[in-house]
């Protein structure tokens, strides 16, 4: 445990020492805040325009479903393309600089290295996350939206980036050049963001297949407020599966 | 402290070392000698446990390098040929970073750290980031990250190359003072350097073993030099008996 908390410090320190962490981090709020004024001028021009039209129409228009979930479906597609940048680098960078040598050759378990770059990048894109809690602050301190759709949107945030962050250090893990890994892996998530697409037109045993392997579908019923335990599991299977496959790869360079 | 025995290891097709089998004895240099493209980093990668051979066995201070592979690196420092260095930290964050990997002790880690800096030279650049060193300081933190944790035995893949001569005179005398308490095998294929520092010298070429012996032994009628070239001539007679024909 003790090598996970030195790679993952590692890992951090090298987000924040390097400009990466900055320049991710303002680019995703940058485009955060702009999709909340969008999407809160519209509510307000939405809402005069209801209030004119008849007495208490305006009280069909709630903060929930008109400003929060379309800006988390916006930031989820802001994550397919951003997480994979943010994760190229981590094993691609050390086996081009050599010092994937020196990891290896150190004594540490080769799941204590998978484990300390997917928990440190897992800590990023908490922060990520955490710094876009001031839209929903705002609407909290001026509106009423309810908190408990809110914070299931947001788990649904977080296990999506989780889930694109495992999948990023999969791809990560196959290569020692960050374009090939950071392209993969935009690739493999914008897949697992679009394949349920054609599953109204599918069939009968496809259609439920690929919407059940799509992030959309599962991501979607939480924003909606809904914590279903299949939503639940698909995401840790995804995540467990991505870790799984990182380690196999990273281990492979011991296989007779 | 060091056995290698009947070692291989194929790519495909590609033999890039060929049971070959040497050992190091506690405190020796060992100089492992080859022409470029001989099988020396390759067999270092398999000491040091980076990656495995298709057959036979490293046995490092009595532990098998892939069997009991956890031991085996604990005891081992290594510096590849080009130093691992993490650009955007700074000499001491690295030089930490390395120490807790290596798994010492908490406590233990500063002594180490003053101790390495002051041993190669690095207490002047000690916050300086590693990214902006020089090759000689790169090296040198390279070196200090192999001896942090006091190994008993060091594995150094060229580690004078593309150095200029007063940095390669200060590389030498520490490898030297380095032996003792290590155990050190140090691939290159200058021969002055070989001759200058090692006790017992060890020549592959093509993946095989074609000399092993004391400096001393196999230096004593002739140069270093004559019994590098004899030995490598020797590993290809039929090389030289095509083009004796293709004279005639």
């Amino acid at each position: 445990m003790r090598n996970v908390f030195t790679i993952i410090r590692k890992e951090l320190r090298a987000y924040f020492v390097s400009p990466i962490a900055y320049v991710v981090l303002t680019g995703f709020l940058l485009l955060g805040g702009w999709f909340f004024f969008n999407l809160l001028s519209r509510f307000n021009v939405l809402l005069s325009i209801y209030t004119q039209l008849q007495q208490g129409a305006a009280d069909q228009l709630n903060l929930n479903e008109f400003v929060i979930a379309p800006l988390m479906h916006n930031l989820s597609i802001v994550l397919v393309i951003l997480v994979p940048m943010i994760t190229m680098r981590a094993y691609a960078e050390e086996k081009k600089g050599g010092t994937y040598e020196l990891l290896l050759t150190s004594p540490l378990r080769t799941g204590e290295i998978v484990l300390g770059k997917f928990l440190a990048s897992f800590l990023f894109i908490c922060i990520m996350l955490g710094l876009t809690g001031v839209y929903p602050a705002v609407l909290i301190a001026f509106g009423n939206p309810e908190i408990g759709v809110l914070l299931a949107g947001y788990l649904g945030l977080l296990l999506l980036a989780t889930s694109f962050v495992a999948v990023g250090l999969l791809t990560s893990s196959f290569t020692e050049n960050q374009i090939i890994a950071a392209v993969s892996g935009l690739v493999a998530t914008l897949l697992l963001y679009i394949i349920g697409w054609p599953a109204d037109t599918a069939g009968e045993v496809l259609g439920p297949l690929l919407r059940y392997l799509s992030v959309t579908e599962h991501f979607a019923e939480m924003v909606n407020g809904l914590i279903d335990t299949q939503d639940l599991v698909y995401f840790a299977s995804l995540i467990l599966l991505s870790l799984f496959l990182t380690q196999r790869s990273v281990e492979s360079l011991r296989w007779r | 402290m060091i056995e290698v025995q009947n070692l291989t290891k194929r790519y495909g097709d590609l033999t890039a070392v060929s049971d070959i089998s040497f050992q190091a004895e506690s405190g020796q240099i060992l100089g492992f000698l080859g022409p470029n493209g001989s099988g020396k980093t390759t067999t270092m990668r398999i000491i040091t446990g980076f990656m495995p051979a298709t057959a036979g066995t490293v046995k490092v201070a009595g532990f098998d390098i892939f069997d009991e592979s956890f031991e085996a690196r604990k005891r081992i420092g290594y510096l590849p040929e080009s130093p691992p260095l993490y650009d955007d930290m700074t000499v001491t964050a690295y030089l930490r970073f390395v120490a807790r990997i290596k798994g010492m002790a908490r406590a233990d880690i500063p002594d180490a750290l003053d101790r390495v800096l002051e041993r190669c030279g690095l207490t002047d650049v000690a916050y300086r980031v590693t990214g902006y060193l020089s090759k000689g300081y790169r090296q040198r933190v390279g070196l200090a990250q192999a001896i942090i944790h006091n190994p008993s035995v060091l594995v150094l893949d060229e580690p004078t190359v593309g150095l200029d001569p007063q940095q390669i005179i200060g590389i030498r005398s520490l490898i030297k003072e380095l032996a003792g308490e290590h155990t050190v095998i140090l691939s290159t294929h200058i021969l002055p350097e070989v001759a200058q520092v090692c006790e017992k010298v060890v020549i592959i070429n093509a993946g095989k073993v074609v000399a092993e012996d004391m400096l001393t032994n196999l230096a004593q009628d002739q140069t270093l030099e004559d019994v590098f070239l004899k030995a490598i001539a020797q590993e290809e007679p039929g090389a030289a008996e095509t083009a004796e024909e293709a004279a005639e």
